[in-house]
C-alpha cells in the first residue's frame, strides 16, 4: 500500500535526538501503516482465510477413518447432494407436483420478474448493472418457485424457505412494530423516557434467555398462560409439535428481542426531523396520519432502509432461538440454515456443513448487495 | 360538534384529543407488558421451587407461593465453581474483545477517514492468488502450513515490492471501508469451522484468547463504520494545529481525536460489549470447559435426566442480564445517537 496524508504534513520543529526520539519519530512517518494494519491483518487472518477454507471445505469430504480423517476433493457433490440429492428435502423441501395455488404463484412471479428484466432494459443498460440484476432476478425466482413448489402446493418446505420465512416476515413485522412504536413516542407523550428505556431493554437480553424464557411462556400446561389455554380447550395442544405454530412461536421470540433495536434508531431519526415543517403542517389543519405519510416519512427514509438492510443481514444468522425453543423441530420445520449447518457439523459431515453455510452465504450476499444496491443505495441518493 | 370530533381532533398543536390519547397510551403500556412480562417471569421462576413451576402457572410471590432461595444457593453456594468460573470468563472475554476490537476498530476509522489509501488492484490480486497457491500446496501436496504459510508471505511480499509499482489500477478508501464493513454480512458459521480448525492446529482451542480473537475480529465491522463517520464529523483544523505543535499522529489521536469522539465511542462500546456478551454460536464452538461462557451455560441448563432446570436457568438469565441492563440504561443515550449516525450515512 503507498499513501500519502490527504493534507501535508507538518515538519517537525524539535529536531530528533536519541534512540527514543528516533522511534517516536519512525512511528509518526509510519503512523497511515500502524494505524491500518492490524484491522487488515486481523481480518485477513479470521476472515477472509477461513472463507476460502471453508469454500474448498465445501468441495471436499471427510471421513473418519479409525481416529484419523481423510479428505477426499469431491469438486460440487455436496453441493449437488444439497440441491438435487439426498439432503434436498432438508435444503429445499419436498417436491411431490405443483397444486392449483403452487401454478398461480409460479406464473405470477415470473411475470414480475419478466415486467421487471423489460423495464429495466427499456429504461437503462449497464454491464455491470446488468449482471448485478441477473443474479437477483435469479435468486428471486428461484425462491419464487420452489416456495410455488413446496409451501403454496401444501407440501413441507426445508431450511432454505424456513430461513426466508424469518427473515423476511419475521423483519417486516419488526419494521412496522418497530417504526409504529417510535411514531407514538414521538408524539407529545408524557413519559417518553421511561418508555424509551423499557422499549429498549429485550435488545440486551442473551438470545439464549429469549428462547428459554419464551419456551416458558408458551408452555401449554405449566406456564403463564396456561389457564388460558385450558379454558379454550387446548391444554393438550402443544405449540412444539406443531410447525407453524412453533415457527410463529420462534419469530415471536426474535420480534420481541429485535424490535427495539429498529425502534430506538427510528425514535432518533423521528426526532431529528425538523420540528418547523411539522409544526405548520399541524397549523394548516393537516391530519397526523397525512403529516407522517408526506413530511416525516420523506426525511427519515434513509434511515429506515439503512435499519431495515441491518435487520436482514443479522436476521440471516439466525440460530439460537430455533436451536433452544425447538432444537429445529418438529422434524426440520424450524431449522434455520444456520442450524441445518450445526448439526452436519456435529455429525462430523463437514462437508456437507460447510457447502450449506456458502449457500447461505450466497442467499444472504445476493440479497442484501440487492436490497442495497436497489432500495438503500436510491433512497439515500435522492 | 359530534362526539367523534370532539374526542379525536386536537385543541391546540401541542397536545393530543382525548381519544387519540386513551388509544395511544392504551398501545404504549400493552407494549411496556409485552416487554416487560418475560422478564417478570424468568425473575419469579428463580424464586420458585420444582413443585411451583410443575404444579401450574403462579404469579405473584408471597401471595401464591412462598419465593425461596434454593436455586440461587444451588448455583453460588453449592456450585459455584462452574458459575463463577463461566461469569469470570464471559466478563474477561467481553471486556477484552471489546477493548480490542474498539481499539483497532478506530485506529482503521481514522486511518481510513484521515488518510488517503491506493492499495494497487494487482497486488490484492496476487495476495489472491498466493493464499489459494498455499491452499493447494497444504490441501494437495500435503506441505506442512507453517512452512507453506512462511513461503507463500515471503514471496508475496518480495513479489509486491519488486511488481507493485507497474500496477496502474488501485483501490481507494472507499473499497477497503466496504470491503471491511461487507464482512459483517458474513454469518459466523461459514467462518467458524475453519477457525476452529484453526485453533486446534495451534492448540489455544478452550482458551480465553481463542475466543476474544474472533469475537474482536466479528465485531470490527460494526466499530470501523460507526466510528468512520464520527471521526469524519470532528473538524480537522485542531488536529492540525496540534501537528504544527509536534505532536506525532499517534498523541494527536489518542489525546484529541478520542476524548473529542466520546459518544460515538461509548456507543459502539456498549453494542459491541453486549453481542459479545450474548454471543453464543462462535462460544459453542470454541469453548468445551475451561473458557466456557455464560450463554453456553445457559443453554447447558438442559441437559440432564431431570429436564429443563427452569428455576436455576432463570437464575442464571437474570445475573447475566442486570449488569448489561444498567449499563445500557446508563448509556442509553448515545446509543441511538451513535446508531443513528452511522444509519444515515450507511
Amino acid at each position: 500500500m503507498t499513501d500519502n496524508t490527504k493534507r501535508p504534513g507538518a515538519t517537525r520543529a524539535v529536531p530528533s535526538k536519541g534512540r527514543r526520539e528516533w522511534f517516536a519519530d519512525w512511528l509518526d512517518r509510519h503512523s497511515s501503516q500502524i494505524f491500518i494494519w492490524p484491522a487488515v491483518i486481523m481480518i485477513l487472518v479470521f476472515s477472509i482465510f477461513p472463507l476460502v477454507a471453508s469454500f474448498i471445505m465445501a468441495l471436499s469430504r471427510f471421513r473418519l477413518r479409525g481416529g484419523s480423517y481423510q479428505v477426499r476433493f469431491v469438486w460440487f457433490q455436496n453441493f449437488e447432494k444439497q440441491i438435487f440429492g439426498s439432503e434436498q428435502f432438508h435444503f429445499l423441501g419436498t417436491f411431490k407436483g405443483m397444486g392449483l395455488l403452487g401454478w398461480i404463484v409460479a406464473l405470477l412471479v415470473t411475470g414480475v420478474v419478466v415486467w421487471w428484466i423489460v423495464r429495466y432494459l427499456r429504461t437503462s443498460f449497464t454491464v455491470i448493472g446488468f449482471v448485478g440484476r441477473l443474479f437477483t432476478w435469479g435468486l428471486v425466482l428461484g425462491v419464487g418457485w420452489l416456495m410455488a413448489a413446496t409451501f403454496f402446493s401444501g407440501h413441507p418446505f426445508g431450511t432454505l424457505g424456513t430461513t426466508l420465512f424469518y427473515v423476511f416476515f419475521g423483519c417486516g413485522i419488526q419494521f412496522i412494530i418497530g417504526i409504529g412504536l417510535a411514531f407514538l413516542c414521538s408524539l407529545p407523550i408524557r413519559g417518553r423516557s421511561f418508555f424509551r428505556v423499557v422499549f429498549f431493554i429485550p435488545l440486551m437480553i442473551t438470545p439464549i434467555g429469549v428462547g428459554y424464557a419464551f419456551r416458558m411462556i408458551a408452555d401449554t400446561t405449566k406456564g403463564p398462560f396456561s389457564p388460558a389455554w385450558q379454558w379454550f380447550g387446548l391444554g393438550d395442544f402443544s405449540w412444539a409439535s406443531d410447525p407453524w405454530a412453533a415457527r410463529f412461536f420462534i419469530m415471536i421470540g426474535d420480534s420481541w428481542q429485535w424490535i427495539p433495536f429498529i425502534f430506538v434508531v427510528m425514535l432518533a431519526a423521528l426526532e431529528s426531523v425538523p420540528r418547523d415543517y411539522v409544526e405548520a403542517a399541524q397549523v394548516d389543519g393537516a391530519s397526523s396520519w397525512d403529516i407522517f405519510r408526506d413530511i416525516t416519512w420523506p426525511q427519515v427514509v434513509p434511515v429506515a432502509a439503512t435499519v431495515f438492510l441491518i435487520r436482514v443481514i443479522e436476521a440471516f444468522k439466525i440460530v439460537d432461538l430455533p436451536n433452544i425453543m425447538t432444537s429445529g423441530g418438529p422434524g426440520i420445520a424450524t431449522e434455520s440454515m444456520t442450524l441445518h449447518a450445526l448439526f452436519a457439523w456435529r455429525s462430523l459431515d463437514l462437508g456437507q456443513s460447510s457447502a450449506v453455510a456458502y449457500l447461505l452465504l450466497f442467499v444472504t450476499v445476493v440479497t442484501c448487495v440487492s436490497f442495497f444496491n436497489l432500495v438503500v443505495l436510491r433512497r439515500i441518493r435522492s | 360538534m359530534t362526539l367523534m370530533q370532539r374526542l379525536f381532533e386536537p385543541r391546540s398543536i401541542r397536545t393530543m384529543a382525548p381519544g387519540t390519547k386513551v388509544i395511544v397510551y392504551g398501545i404504549l403500556f400493552f407494549w411496556t407488558a409485552f416487554v416487560l412480562f418475560p422478564i417478570y417471569w424468568v425473575f419469579i421462576t428463580s424464586f420458585k421451587t420444582a413443585s411451583d413451576v410443575n404444579a401450574g402457572p403462579v404469579f405473584l410471590p408471597f401471595v401464591d407461593f412462598q419465593p425461596s432461595l434454593h436455586a440461587w444457593k444451588e448455583l453460588f453456594v453449592f456450585d459455584y465453581k462452574d458459575t463463577l468460573r463461566a461469569y469470570a470468563n464471559s466478563l474477561i472475554i467481553a471486556l477484552s474483545a471489546t477493548a480490542a476490537s474498539v481499539l483497532i476498530g478506530s485506529m482503521a476509522a481514522y486511518a481510513l477517514a484521515r488518510f488517503e489509501y491506493k492499495p494497487k488492484f494487482g497486488v490484492v490480486l496476487m495476495f489472491v492468488l498466493m493464499m489459494i497457491a498455499v491452499f493447494v500446496a497444504v490441501g494437495r501436496f500435503g506441505v506442512d502450513w507453517r512452512i507453506s504459510t512462511a513461503v507463500g508471505v515471503a514471496v508475496f511480499v518480495f513479489l509486491a515490492r519488486a511488481l507493485g509499482r507497474h500496477f496502474k489500477a488501485s483501490l481507494s478508501n472507499g473499497d477497503i471501508l466496504f470491503w471491511m464493513i461487507s464482512q459483517r454480512i458474513l454469518a459466523p458459521i461459514v467462518v467458524v469451522v475453519p477457525i476452529y480448525l484453526m485453533f486446534q492446529q495451534v492448540r489455544l482451542l478452550d482458551t480465553h484468547l481463542a475466543i476474544i480473537l474472533t469475537y474482536t475480529v466479528v465485531n470490527l465491522p460494526i466499530v470501523i463504520w460507526l466510528m468512520y463517520d464520527f471521526f469524519r464529523s470532528i473538524p480537522y483544523d485542531l488536529e492540525e494545529s496540534a501537528q504544527l505543535d509536534g505532536a506525532t499522529r499517534l498523541t494527536v489521536f489518542w489525546d484529541i481525536v478520542l476524548p473529542l469522539s466520546r459518544t460515538g465511542l461509548a456507543a459502539t462500546t456498549l453494542l459491541v460489549m453486549i453481542l459479545a456478551w450474548n454471543e453464543y454460536l462462535l462460544a459453542l464452538f470454541l469453548s468445551t470447559s475451561k473458557a466456557q461462557t455464560m450463554p453456553i451455560l445457559v443453554a447447558a441448563m438442559n441437559a440432564g435426566e431431570r429436564g429443563i432446570l427452569w428455576w436455576s436457568m432463570s437464575v442464571v438469565i437474570i445475573v447475566m442480564i442486570i449488569p448489561v441492563i444498567i449499563l445500557a440504561i446508563i448509556l442509553q443515550r448515545y446509543i441511538s445517537k451513535g446508531l443513528l449516525l452511522g444509519a444515515v450515512k450507511g
